[in-house]
């Protein structure tokens, strides 16, 4: 889906040409109705193949719990500028790391319940750590629409339109604290929750629904969650071993 | 209003190594012995998924709940202390076995050096060579007096490693051999050797091979998993309280261990403890626990908390210089560091364990020659083998973007061909570091958190400048590609610096009105409480604080058999 990631939005590709590169297609037959509704317009669609709509998976948990789908799509785009296609491996995109992104805001995690998140909020210097009292799901919804937003005043489109090169001048902004606070909260703080994220959502287990057939791990010759290296720690030479998920453990 | 339960003989505040070792101890003697714990029962079979790194390592899974409770921080006088309201740094045990189930397991003895630390340096250095500011105090015994201490829980946890000669002279040869050297120890060996020192295996917790302790608890040996430290050993190959001592504990019938137990405050008159509150926090139903003893084993952060909240000791003041509940709070000093990157050479750095690793003893306690320098004792310098995790590990090249193409490009390349020369340097304690009560902050329970008023001070952060030229050195006799050496401590950053040892706020000693307890760590007044930990520290030393609480633990039981026996004062 994401093989041309990178390159600059195709303009003019079809409708039905984005529908069978996002695999929308059963036996040829572009699928109309509320699927096709979801996907959005015709016109939005033609210049999205950047991040293309949500896709038929035969994987349950390649499915939205919180996103909307235009936030799951500006997701993938910025995720897939932290942590971009190469060559050695696929990016954020391909990972799956917006899916995870998804399933994490959905979760406990989402709603900051292991913080301490009782008042008073006082301004923190820079020694303090972050206080703000807004949680996590809802600031990274404030940050995708101050990245659009901005995308908007700096280059007259949404972010997922621009060109890779201007996506990562709006990010470097964002990280940098050049952009106007989103409502109170730096952007770099917005900035460094999206880049954690997708660092996670391309290396965590599969079972939270990123790092898409440990494919993450694959690129950094990471053997995942294996029970003992008492044999490999001790040889000079290295010794690459397919990854293994969490789920290798179950029915031990 | 609070249920009254009927008097037990002791109490015990908190289930980690501290509580787990008291526990054991008292009951093996047929006292019984209420435990109350604040977390989770927790036990070998449960890690079955623990090689989890989002869920333990970055979700906390194991950690204290910080919305029940946290600590504030601020790094002078002058600031506002606000709460560290995610973890970043000092992630705080909970549930049975404490921070004992998810440490690293590098368990060491203090130095002789350490012990008289303020004779030792007046005597050599002449009087005041750090100035009046920073409090070093002797710890009121001698490392010869500790020696039995240490040996016991070596024997206990099975403690893996090899005789150091330069260090305190021991009755006994560590119980396991030394865990296995992999590639990038050897390296760390040669070259350390041939820069004239004296390399050792790390002394080890994550047991290098089978074994059965005095108490009769066999475990298996380390397989060096990788999921060590922030996890819970799915061997029992990892000495924990709850695979050890606290099995013995229950194994008594003396044990009345009680989970989700937390305690707010400790019943006092004054000068003597009359039991303790606390709450189910399920249920939220509050208990009073009458004892004859109360035994505080929270980690420092409680030890000193629930002390101030209830009114027991006299409050450490920094402005008169006066009290010591709170004084002599110490960290660890651990910036020094030279991160090395290769070019054409990977390592099996995915796997590893939590205590994996190799040292030199030479920049150590006052091993070296302090004459000129503008600090005294000194840091451990190292490499370990912890296994590298993909979430923890992506690092690069100074001057490399931190996200992004060259970002990812960099970190996939190097990610089997780096590893640092890093040190653990000492804390002394100074006046303006300090534990107090929060004016503004308070718990779930409604009880004031405590609060950190702490910074590095002059002499770390020349320790720090002095060490990693030390570092560097070692690195560039390694012979790496690329080495980036660090050599500044900045401020305190309680969202940052990542170090879990914290020490001292319920300081030892021989005097009531520079130490809050004796060294059998009662104290001094109220003589039926017994406040156990690296609480107990005057500073911290450039090892790990496990063994010595540890070994101050067993001290603590056998005063507080005697206390049951006798009454009064121990000294
Ligand atoms: C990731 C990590 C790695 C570490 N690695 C090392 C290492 O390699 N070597 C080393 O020497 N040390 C290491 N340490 C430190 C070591 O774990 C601690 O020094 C040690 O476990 C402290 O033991 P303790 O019994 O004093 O406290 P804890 O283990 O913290 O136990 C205190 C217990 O009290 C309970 N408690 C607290 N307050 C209350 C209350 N109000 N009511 C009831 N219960 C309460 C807590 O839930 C906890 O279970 C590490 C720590 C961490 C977190
Ligand atoms: S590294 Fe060893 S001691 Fe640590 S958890 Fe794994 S097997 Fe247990």
């Amino acid at each position: 889906m994401a093989e041309d990631a990178k390159s600059p939005a195709k303009k003019g590709s079809t409708r039905r040409e984005f529908l069978r590169n996002s695999g929308l297609t059963v036996g040829g037959v572009v699928l109309g109705g509320a699927l096709g509704s979801l996907l959005g317009g015709k016109e939005q669609v033609a210049t999205h193949d950047v991040a293309p709509a949500p896709q038929l998976t035969v994987n349950p948990a390649e499915a939205l719990q919180f996103f909307t789908p235009d936030q799951y799509r500006l997701t993938q785009a910025a995720a897939e500028r932290i942590y971009p296609k190469d060559d050695h491996g696929p990016g954020a995109m391909e990972l799956n790391a917006a899916i995870y992104i998804d399933h994490q805001l959905a979760s406990p995690w989402g709603i900051n319940s292991k913080e301490y998140m009782a008042a008073p909020f006082f301004e923190a210097e820079e020694t303090q750590g972050s206080q703000i009292r807004i949680l996590r799901k809802d600031l990274f919804l404030l940050g995708l629409k101050a990245l659009d937003a901005y995308s908007q005043k700096q280059y007259d489109n949404p972010f997922i339109d621009l060109e890779p090169e201007q996506q990562d001048q709006v990010l470097t902004d964002f990280s940098d604290g050049k952009v106007p606070d989103i409502s109170g909260v730096k952007s770099p703080l917005f900035f460094s929750l999206l880049r954690t994220l997708t660092i996670e959502g391309v290396y965590a287990d599969p079972l939270y629904g990123g790092n898409k057939n440990m494919e993450g791990w694959a690129m950094r010759k990471y053997p995942g969650s294996r029970m003992a290296y008492v044999k490999e720690i001790q040889q000079d030479e290295f010794v690459e071993l397919p990854p293994q998920g969490l789920n290798s453990h179950m029915g031990h | 209003m609070a249920t009254k339960l009927p008097k037990v003989p002791v109490v015990v505040v908190g289930m980690g190594w501290a509580g787990g070792i008291v526990s054991a101890e008292l009951t093996k003697a047929g006292i019984p012995v209420v435990g109350l714990e604040r977390g989770k029962d927790r036990k070998t079979s449960d890690y079955l998924m623990a090689h989890d790194e989002l869920r333990y390592q970055h979700r906390e899974e194991l950690m204290q709940d910080l919305s029940k409770e946290t600590i504030t921080h601020r790094n002078n006088e002058k600031m506002r202390a606000l709460p560290m309201r995610d973890y970043g740094t000092f992630i705080v045990g909970d549930g049975v076995g404490g921070a004992g189930s998810h440490w690293n397991g590098q368990t060491y003895r203090f130095l002789p050096y350490d012990f008289e630390i303020k004779s030792m340096t007046d005597e050599k250095y002449g009087p005041g060579k750090l100035g009046a500011d920073y409090p070093i105090q002797d710890w009121g015994l001698t490392y010869d007096e500790m020696e039995p201490y240490y040996d016991t829980f070596e024997k206990m946890a099975g403690i893996s490693g090899e005789t150091v000669e330069s260090y305190g002279k021991r009755s006994n040869p560590y119980p396991t051999g030394p865990m296995l050297k992999t590639p990038i120890m050897k390296m760390f060996e040669e070259a350390t050797k041939n820069l004239g020192y004296t390399p050792y295996v790390l002394p080890s917790a994550n047991l290098s091979e089978a074994y059965e302790n005095p108490d009769g608890i066999s475990r298996g040996a380390c397989q060096y998993c990788a999921f060590c430290e922030n996890f819970g050993c799915e061997y029992g190959a990892k000495a924990d309280p709850a695979v050890t001592v606290i099995p013995v504990a229950k194994d008594t019938g003396q044990l009345d261990l009680r989970t989700h137990s937390n305690v707010t405050e400790i019943l006092n008159d004054g000068t003597k403890a009359t039991g303790v509150l606390y709450i189910d926090m399920i249920t939220g139903e509050e208990f009073e626990q009458p004892a004859e003893v109360v035994v505080v084993t929270s980690y420092v952060f409680n030890n000193v908390r629930l002390l101030l909240n209830s009114g027991l000791g006299k409050p450490y003041d920094s402005k008169s210089n006066t009290g010591v509940i709170g004084k002599n709070y110490a960290y660890q000093v651990s910036s020094a560091s030279s991160m090395m990157f290769f070019e054409d050479q990977e390592f099996n750095l995915y796997g590893g364990a939590g205590a994996l690793g190799i040292e030199i003893p030479e920049y150590v306690g006052d091993n070296f020659d302090h004459s000129d320098l503008k600090f005294i004792h000194g840091a451990g310098i190292r490499v370990t083998q912890y296994g590298n995790r993909p979430i923890a590990n992506n690092v690069v090249p100074k001057g490399t973007p931190a996200w992004g193409a060259e970002f990812k490009s960099q970190s996939i390349k190097y990610s089997n061909s780096f590893f640092p020369v890093k040190s653990q340097g000492a804390s002394m304690p100074y006046r303006y570091n300090y534990l107090d009560l929060d004016p503004t902050y308070k718990d779930a329970y409604g009880k004031p958190l405590l609060r950190m008023t702490f910074d590095y001070t002059e002499h770390d952060r020349e320790l720090v400048k002095y060490i990693s030229q030390k570092t560097h050195e070692i690195a560039e006799e390694i012979g790496a590609d690329i080495i980036d050496t660090n050599d500044t401590q900045n401020d305190f950053n309680v969202n940052k610096d990542t170090n879990t040892h914290n020490t001292g706020g319920v300081i030892m000693g021989t005097d009531p009105e520079t130490s809050a307890v004796n060294t059998y760590l009662q104290m001094w007044d109220a003589d039926n409480v017994f406040v156990v930990g690296a609480s107990a520290f005057p500073h911290n030393s450039s090892f790990n604080p496990t063994g010595t609480l540890g070994a101050l633990s067993y001290r603590a039981s056998e005063g507080i058999q005697r206390y049951l026996d006798e009454g009064g004062s121990l000294v």
